[in-house]
């Protein structure tokens, strides 16, 4: 028998929901990341900077949480990077420094992202490719027509569009901002749509998910969607930081993979079905806060690069154990 | 075999049983289904441990804590679902993991060659190819490569799990010329079946399994079928079925199919009652679950004409027949049933919230769930436990929550109580029973002949494909058990 109970406050509701995300733990691992790494800084007589380190969570923390939708639903998206370089290199080229055409530049590339999200969806679903292999592939073409259309910084984007890299409300800059409020959607998104709930059913068992049905394909290929979205985010934060974009600024900042990495670091496994958004920011934050320390301590690069990879796979392996051993 | 015991999870599946195999005899088990035949069997081919009980084999104490180990003292087992890798070939398979060598290359030379002796053996050699793609086989001569594995390991004892299962009747006398031969070779074979018939061809000892315990070991040759039949079905007084639908319950046809067809199924003419339990009975294999998907939608007809009270429907998808009113619990719960990462709480919503039905706030649907749970008496923690941490006979009472969500008034149960232990089987009866008298028109697919006479008003058999016949409340076992095998009755009795 199951006891009914009052209903709750939103306060304990809340903390439910928390708690129910099984983002507790690794928000557990993110103050131990802090704490650690803010006392090597500061014994090492550096300078902890949080709003830095913040601003530098941006760019990778708009294409993670896209990445989460996704990864959750069981599919994958591994061209996020070159969309990033879509997103800056026609926002710029749009633009082209003029502030009227401004809002006409994010538009585009907001329609350009949807049209990829949707042709990625349609391809994992519809002729049903593999994800890992479709999105390579969607990626690879992506990449192809960028390179034989710009081999350099195309256009710019107008003085105005940069506040969105540097301007701040008080102490809090608007990218944080920024991503902030895209998180606490996407949260709310999953946790309180259909939509969420089918994601969640589809990436825990597609078979399950059809026979009781949930239009499997819809749900995915909209997950792709806001997948893109995330990567046109990070791509219009990049070319507001950078003034114009460029083909590379994507592939060079890994987003593919760091992205996953955040992702898988932050509780979500590649199969999907269970983890969320929390996670993924914890995850995010967590490289940021790696990456802070190993650079203020001087760390080799390669050495930086080998501590980054044991720590995603040891906190990957903690996860299995953890889930084969603890029924509640 | 002595005194071996094994639980599971604290259901007993197998107690204090005693097995023995000579060698030069095909010793055959009965057993309905869930008896723990095969439970036995992988024990002695140490694909499970016992929990109590000693393995002697010539005589020696033995311990298996693996198959391979078990395969290196002379035991092979050959289960129904075949362990070979379809794109690999017939020799890459019998040598799997153990190929010769010749420095540190395989040499193949030697495999083949091997490979062909082994089939000679069998009197296949000429029309099985060493080199062939195990896909491109028939089942029989999948079979036969499987019998050949197991030969390589110079196997002692041999244990096959219902091998004619899948095998046409030609393909079956095959197969028992090759048992013979093995029996000849003084292999000891263990032979699981339900098909009396060829148990009685083929075997010299009997050993009858019911509910985990040993009922007797018989000699084929005095024993008569019918009694054999008796010691296998003995009526289990532990478990009684809900009273049956008196005819004022029964209201009007819910659900019928007119003619449907499609795939391997022909002809289909079935009708459901309101408040009514028809049992679809049937050998594995004979078309029931396929049905059951085309009504579903899944697979559907592309013959034939589906009518919902009355009114013809037209479902090609899942969807629209959730939307008609109709939920099917799968056989398979956990793949197909069940979201086991998720909630009990979101398992139960998933169909409705698919339909985009009403859920309203979360207290609207905290309570709706609650609702539920209680009406299919479901033991969880919470409602936000996930529903990987329930036991079978829970997460089937999730499932049904599902479909009592979206208020379905025909419910399809395929194997409703496979793999849930006797308590919780009366508990999931008692449910199934209180919805048809609440108007719901249930079609019951079992393998469980005693579930299928204890639960049906009314019992339509299956066989290859097409309907066998139809049989009423309180038809006999043997009846229902005729009609599937499609055996003139005189053979049984004989």
């Amino acid at each position: 028998m199951i006891a009914g109970g009052a209903a709750p406050g939103f306060a304990a509701r809340l903390r439910r929901g928390f708690a129910a995300s099984d983002a507790a733990p690794i928000y557990g691992a993110l103050a131990l990341v802090a704490a650690i790494s803010w006392g090597a800084i500061v014994l090492a007589g550096g300078q902890i900077n949080l709003a830095n380190t913040l601003v530098r969570s941006v760019a990778l923390g708009l294409v993670a949480v896209g990445q989460t939708f996704v990864i959750l639903g069981g599919s994958l998206d591994l061209s996020v990077a070159y969309q990033v370089s879509v997103t800056a290199v026609m926002a710029s080229y749009i633009m082209q420094g003029d502030p009227n055409r401004m809002w006409l530049g994010v538009i585009a590339v907001l329609l350009i992202g949807l049209a990829i999200g949707c042709a990625n969806g349609l391809i994992v679903t519809g002729l049903r490719v593999d994800p890992f292999i479709a999105t390579l592939g969607s990626g690879l073409i992506l990449r192809g027509i960028l390179n034989a259309s710009f081999d350099n910084f195309a256009g710019a984007v107008p003085k105005e569009f940069q506040v969105l890299g540097y301007g701040a409300l008080g102490p809090l800059p608007y990218a944080v901002l920024l991503l902030g409020v895209v998180a606490a959607a996407a949260w709310a998104l999953l946790r309180f749509t259909r939509f969420g709930h089918h994601l969640y059913a589809v990436g825990g068992s597609q078979e399950t998910a059809r026979l009781s049905g949930v239009r499997s394909a819809r749900v995915l290929i909209g997950a792709h969607m806001l997948c893109s979205l995330g990567a046109v985010l990070t791509g219009l934060f990049l070319v507001s930081r950078l003034g114009a974009g460029a083909p590379w600024v994507g592939p060079d900042g890994n987003y593919d993979l760091e992205s996953i990495a955040a992702v898988v670091l932050g509780g979500t496994p590649l199969v999907g079905g269970r983890g969320g958004v929390l996670g993924t920011v914890a995850g995010v934050l967590i490289l940021a806060l790696l990456d802070n320390l190993f650079n203020q301590l001087a760390v080799n690069t390669f050495l930086k690069e080998v501590l980054r990879g044991v720590i995603i796979v040891a906190a990957v392996a903690i996860y299995t154990v953890r889930s084969v051993r603890s029924p509640r | 075999m002595q005194g071996i015991s094994k639980s599971f999870f604290g259901v007993p599946a197998l107690v204090d049983v005693d097995l023995d195999a000579r060698a030069g005899e095909v010793h055959a088990v009965m057993g309905e289904n869930g008896a723990g035949k095969s439970t036995l069997m992988k024990i002695l081919a140490g694909a499970l441990q016992p929990d109590a009980g000693t393995i002697r084999l010539d005589g020696e104490v033995v311990h298996f804590s693996h198959p391979r180990q078990a395969q290196q003292h002379g035991v092979s087992i050959i289960y129904q679902e075949f362990n070979l890798l379809p794109d690999r070939t017939v020799a890459q398979n019998i040598f799997l993991g153990r190929e010769p060598r010749r420095g540190p290359f395989v040499d193949a030379g030697a495999m083949e060659a091997a490979t062909v002796a082994l089939l000679a053996e069998l009197g296949m050699e000429r029309s099985i190819a060493s080199q062939s793609l195990v896909r491109d086989l028939s089942v029989a001569q999948q079979q036969t490569v499987e019998i050949a594995k197991a030969l390589s390991f110079a196997a002692k004892i041999l244990i096959m799990d219902e091998p004619t299962a899948a095998l046409s009747p030609q393909e079956a006398d095959a197969l028992f010329a090759q048992v013979r031969l093995l029996q000849r070779r003084g292999l000891a074979v263990l032979y699981i079946s339900h098909r009396l018939q060829e148990v009685f061809d083929l075997a010299q000892r009997i050993t009858v399994l019911k509910d985990g315990r040993l009922v007797a070991t018989l000699d084929a040759a005095t024993t008569r079928p019918d009694e054999l039949v008796r010691m296998m079905v003995g009526r289990d007084l532990g478990h009684l079925y809900p009273p049956r639908a008196a005819a004022a319950e029964l209201g009007a046809v819910r659900l019928r199919v007119r003619r449907g067809g499609g795939g391997r199924l022909r002809d289909i003419d079935l009708a459901v009652r309101a408040g009514e339990i028809v049992g679809l009975a049937g050998l594995e294999g004979a078309g029931r679950t396929e049905l059951a998907r085309a009504i579903f939608g899944d697979a559907p007809f592309t013959r034939g004409v589906v009518e919902l009270d009355g009114a013809p429907i037209r479902i090609r998808s899942p969807r629209q027949a959730i939307r008609a009113g109709i939920g099917l619990l799968t056989e398979d719960r956990k793949a197909e049933g069940l979201i086991l990462t998720e909630s009990v709480r979101d398992n139960t919503l998933l169909a409705l919230r698919s339909l985009r039905g009403r859920v309203g706030s979360q207290d609207d649907a905290t309570r709706l769930v609650l609702d539920l749970a209680r009406r299919v008496d479901l033991r969880a923690a919470s409602l936000e436990q996930e529903v990987r941490y329930l036991s079978g006979g829970n997460q089937q009472k999730v499932v049904l929550a599902k479909w009592l969500a979206t208020r379905a008034r025909v419910l399809i149960f395929d194997e409703p109580t496979r793999g849930i232990d006797v308590g919780a089987k009366a508990g999931i009866h008692e449910l199934m029973r209180e919805l048809a008298r609440a108007g719901a028109a249930i079609l019951m697919i079992s393998s469980d002949l005693p579930e299928i006479v204890g639960m049906s008003d009314r019992v339509v058999v299956m066989r290859d494909g097409a309907i066998a016949g139809e049989l009423p409340a309180g038809a006999s076992e043997a009846g229902v058990m005729l009609l599937a095998t499609g055996q003139a009755p005189g053979e049984v009795a004989a």
